[in-house]
């Protein structure tokens, strides 16, 4: 489970751990069942508090992405599929509100941005494998 | 004098003031630190963390107030307090004539409940050389030694003056780490203090931000940067001046954009900002880097 903490970042610590590991299921670099590190180790490999987390494990258990069961760790939800689905629209809509915010203040109208995204889209087509 | 109780606090100070002469280093502080947390001491260079971590291990007397560790004054009761706590001083100052495993043995003399199996441990894993003359260390192995002899008898709390400041990555990675061990895994409460704000902002769960032996600002971390908000607005035409909003600690920026750092609660803020002639574009919360240059500018502002 690769997780980057930034303190340059403006979310908080615990919030930019719950939205890495969203992207990971989203993303399906964490899958169903895939086992995730315990508290205190990974507390110790990103040099943050256990309390932060705690708090971000606990959240990820109450979004239904983390199950734990005594004894046998913690574990990404076998019910994470239409959840991740879920996750995949909000990070997209949140791609494409930045976009269109940038769009507006460089004076680029909604056509003229669907036309420059559907001439990106036949750019990139060749090269990349769409699912 | 009251003996440690379980319910006490593992350092609390009330109006504590301490004055130099004619500079007053503490001025008024009350904050309370409660079992388990990781509290960060946050202020400048000469802001007064060094004498209020002095005041915690009775090496100074308070000129008021008080200050108490698990409910004991350090100046009545120096043994009973110094058992219950490991501290590591700013200049890690240690015997330089003494070997590493002389260091150690020295050390536990003082401590009755001193762990040598623990202390071995650390030992191998900050790879120091029990043979090696301590004045022959680096700076960072010296840091090392110095929070291995503090750590080794397990205390309840752990006080770190500025305990990474000057050292290279890989040696605040090992201290920020057993800093982090210490809490995890056994429950342990740790005060340091940093002018390093990203790395307090990483390991506290609750800070003090002190300016000038007053305490400006405590809390939780989390409470403290969801309290804040860093707006950047973008006006119809070039404003003069930054623009005066309620709750505005700090602004930047000129012409047609400027980012403020405000203190409030977001609903009032939106509606103060309402009234602008301009747009937010855009709203995130502040590091703790930020609130504290923010603060720390207000406070001057207003002497």
């Amino acid at each position: 489970m690769r997780i980057h903490i930034s303190t340059t970042d403006t979310a908080p610590i615990y919030a930019q751990i719950v939205a890495q590991v969203k992207h990971l299921v989203a993303s399906g670099r964490l899958a169903p069942g895939d086992e995730v590190p315990p508290i205190r180790a990974l507390a110790q490999e990103l040099l943050i508090n256990p309390n932060t987390v705690a708090r971000a494990y606990r959240e990820l258990e109450a979004a239904g992405l983390f199950e734990s069961r005594q004894g046998s760790g913690t574990r990404v939800s076998a019910k994470g599929t239409p959840l991740a689905r879920k996750e995949r629209v909000r990070i997209l809509s949140d791609r494409i509100d930045g976009l269109l915010a940038e769009a507006h203040q460089l004076g680029v109208d909604d056509a003229a941005l669907l036309e420059l995204i559907e001439k990106r889209r036949r750019a990139l087509r060749p090269k990349e494998d769409t699912p | 004098m009251n003996d440690s109780t379980p319910n006490a606090a593992p350092l609390e100070c009330s109006g504590l003031s301490r004055s130099f002469r004619r500079t007053q280093a503490l001025d008024d502080v009350t904050f309370r630190v409660e079992p388990g947390q990781v509290f960060g001491l946050v202020g400048e260079n000469g802001a007064g963390k060094t004498t209020l971590m002095n005041l915690a291990m009775g090496l100074l007397r308070p000129s008021a107030g008080t200050i108490r560790i698990f409910g004991m004054d350090p100046v009545m009761q120096p043994e009973k307090t110094l058992a219950k706590i490991g501290y590591l001083s700013e200049d890690h100052d240690l015997p330089g004539w003494m070997r590493l495993h002389e260091l150690m043995s020295y050390t536990a003399a003082f401590f009755p409940d001193w762990d040598q199996d623990y202390a071995e441990r650390m030992r191998e894993q900050f790879q120091l050389d029990p043979a090696a003359k301590v004045r022959q260390l680096s700076r960072g192995q010296r840091a090392l030694a110095g929070l291995l002899c503090a750590m080794a008898h397990r205390p309840p709390l752990l006080l770190l003056d500025e305990p990474s400041s000057g050292l290279d990555a890989v040696v605040r990675r090992d201290i920020l780490g057993a800093i982090i061990r210490t809490v995890a895994d056994e429950g342990r409460t740790v005060v340091f203090s940093s002018h390093l704000l990203d790395e307090v902002e990483r390991v506290a769960d609750h800070v003090a931000l002190i300016r000038q032996g007053r305490l400006v600002e405590t809390g939780s971390m989390d409470g403290l940067k969801a309290r804040h908000h860093r707006v950047t607005l973008r006006f119809a035409e070039p404003q003069a001046h930054a623009p005066h909003v309620s709750g505005a600690l700090a602004a930047q920026g000129g012409g047609r954009e400027w980012t403020l750092t405000l203190e409030g609660d977001w609903p009032a803020i939106q509606s103060a900002l309402a009234a602008l002639p301009a747009e937010i574009i855009e709203h995130t919360a502040p590091t703790l880097e930020d609130i504290f240059v923010a603060r720390a500018g207000r406070q001057a502002a207003q002497v």
